[in-house]
């Protein structure tokens, strides 16, 4: 079995973990195997249909009224006692915030060996592969696992999610307890979530800012852009961030973040190569420069000489008659 | 406060990145080694902690004997302590055998500690799971990915960068926090701090000394290969007048990308 955790966020599923699951159900077949979702929180039991829709045969629920504020203690052990009583293959998890923070406390406990934020798995000879961006990126790493289970992050929006099918499975109830030294970490406030800013790695598009944007002051024109637009996100190259202009949680690169959205819409951004690795994977990339020569243009599907201080209110304008149509 | 800070020797992110002929490695000849960027925020956090409240800062790092240089770095900025711990194997790319080493030596010569502190993950493997299984082996709270830290009595209060906002998590210590960006603007070593790092012995200790052998040490990864990425295939590059590469950008996202 390739069990999923399911994240949960103001009760909904993630898209991110749907997207772990789909893949988890495609290895799965690979395998012969059955692909499963389990979910930990307070109340959650009505997220199994769509799970099973999305490609679990089999839907495990751990419910406890501790459960409704993440802790990685609790999720840990609630996990690790389910995976002593079903003996999964692999345990899959979206590379959020989250499932970083988890995935490498239940592999110690389980001592099971990690693959960090994976872009591609395969089966080969009945062995699952995972492979995985290293150096932001500029070399990508094969591995196999070998432990039991064998647990993976996988970076959200590269996999697709299962194409909905017809709600057909078992739901299963499973009791879990909280460790008794839960007290020793307490998430006690969460700030900015409501009606934050949608964050870089989970955006579908990234309208991204380096020095050419010249100032902080310039960077409201980009989230003009990026409000006009589905899922969207402001990035920043990181001589914007190091000078102050945006904040670093927007940087993409190898000191940022390694993105791969669909669209990724560079503005004054040269193309240094420690910037390039961190998006290079993106789906679609465009740009816009002054320079000709920058090395932008070199991993740009589309790009554009020109200033884009001169440019972006008129691309906007652009945009918007195309949105209204 | 006692305080023990893991870094870890990385190309610096200007590195162009060639693989071995092995196809399962890559080359280190002509690349220029640094301390992990972020692991440099924990080593200055640790310093602003211990100058704040007193105590110890040691650095340890876990590799081969090129990483001394990383340590003697620590030392310069201001460490009281360094400790090499000597790994015979080269980068496996696996974060469980690493944890397993550093919580082993936590153990057998630290037991007294109050404070881990890690990098939110070395640039270069890119693993991020080295600070929470050693938290997980241990026993203790974790908070990764911080961004502002606060200790006091016997508590620390993290502040954890997550989607969209940030997470307020309060441990008890002792505990491990893995550092991010923002967490700290990293101070330059003194020449004083330079020289005198120069002449310090760094102590050294083996993993049979720990006393981890055979399967403790095995790795739990096995690499199958290493590659470069796909090349993207060069795509079209025009100039004119604003309003025409706006109408141009339009249709190739409208048309060719269909994404708006």
């Amino acid at each position: 079995m390739i069990l999923t955790y399911i994240e949960i966020r103001d009760n909904k599923i993630k898209k991110a973990s749907l997207e772990a699951l789909g893949e988890a159900k495609r290895t799965a077949e690979r395998l012969n195997i059955p692909a499963a979702a389990v979910v930990v929180g307070s109340t959650v039991e009505s997220l199994a249909t769509e799970l099973l829709a999305g490609g679990a045969a089999k839907v495990f629920i751990l419910e406890n009224p501790a459960f409704g504020r993440y802790s990685t203690q609790d999720h840990a052990q609630a996990l690790a006692e389910l995976a002593g009583k079903i003996k999964p293959l692999a345990i899959f998890f979206s590379g959020t915030a989250l499932g970083r923070d988890l995935a490498p406390r239940l592999a110690a406990r389980l001592g099971a060996g990690l693959a960090s934020d994976c872009t591609r798995i395969a089966v080969d000879g009945g062995q699952v592969e995972y492979t995985r961006p290293i150096f932001a990126g500029k070399a990508l790493l094969t591995l196999r696992l070998n432990t039991s289970p064998q647990l993976a992050t996988l970076r959200p929006n590269v996999f697709p999610v299962f194409p909905p099918a017809t709600a057909a499975g078992e739901v299963v109830r499973e009791s879990a307890g909280v460790p008794a030294d839960r007290t020793r970490a307490e998430v006690a406030e969460i700030i900015g979530e409501q009606g934050g800013e949608t964050d870089v790695c989970e955006a579908d598009i990234i309208i991204s800012g380096g020095r050419g944007m010249k100032g902080p002051e310039n960077f409201g024109l980009l989230r003009e852009l990026a409000a006009l637009l589905p899922r969207a996100a402001v990035g920043a190259s990181r001589s914007a961030v190091d000078s102050g202009w945006i904040g670093h949680q927007h940087q993409v690169g190898q000191t940022g973040k390694t993105v791969s959205p669909n669209l990724y819409l560079a503005f004054g951004i040269s193309g240094a190569i420690q910037h390039v690795a961190g998006m290079s994977s993106s789906k679609v990339i465009v740009a816009v420069n002054k320079d000709p020569e920058a090395p932008i243009f070199k991993v740009a599907d589309f790009g554009a000489v020109g200033d884009l201080f001169e440019v972006i209110p008129r691309l906007r304008d652009e945009i918007k008659k195309l949105r209204s149509e | 406060m006692n305080i023990l800070v893991f870094v870890k020797r990385v190309p610096d992110t200007e590195s162009k990145i060639k693989i071995g002929p092995d196809g399962k490695s890559v080359v280190e000849d002509g690349l220029n080694f640094i301390i992990s960027p972020y692991d440099e925020y924990a080593m200055e956090e640790a310093l602003r902690i211990r100058e704040a409240k007193g105590g110890k800062v040691t650095a340890v790092t876990v590799g081969g004997e090129a990483a001394l240089v990383i340590l003697r770095k620590c030392l310069a900025m201001g460490a009281d302590e360094a400790l090499f711990v000597k790994d015979p194997l080269p980068e496996s790319y696996d974060g469980l055998r690493t944890a397993r080493i550093i919580a082993r030596l936590v153990t057998a010569r630290f037991p007294d500690f109050e404070l881990l502190l890690f990098g939110k993950q070395a640039v270069g493997d890119d693993n991020s799971q080295v600070p929470s299984m050693t938290a997980e082996f241990l026993g203790i709270a974790q908070a990764n990915v911080v961004v502002k830290l606060e200790v006091e009595g016997g508590r620390a209060t993290a502040w954890r960068e997550v989607e969209g906002g940030q997470e307020k998590v309060v441990l008890t210590l002792p505990a491990v926090i893995s550092a991010q960006k923002g967490l700290n603007e990293p101070r330059y070593e003194t020449l004083k701090g330079i020289m005198m790092a120069k002449k310090r012995p760094i102590p050294e200790v083996s993993l049979e000394e720990l006393g981890l052998r055979g399967e403790d040490a095995a790795p739990a990864v096995s690499v199958v290969r290493v590659e470069p990425p796909p090349a993207r295939a060069a795509g079209r590059v025009v100039a004119g007048s604003p309003e025409d590469l706006a109408r141009q950008i339009a249709a190739f996202l409208h048309g060719d990308a269909k994404i708006i």
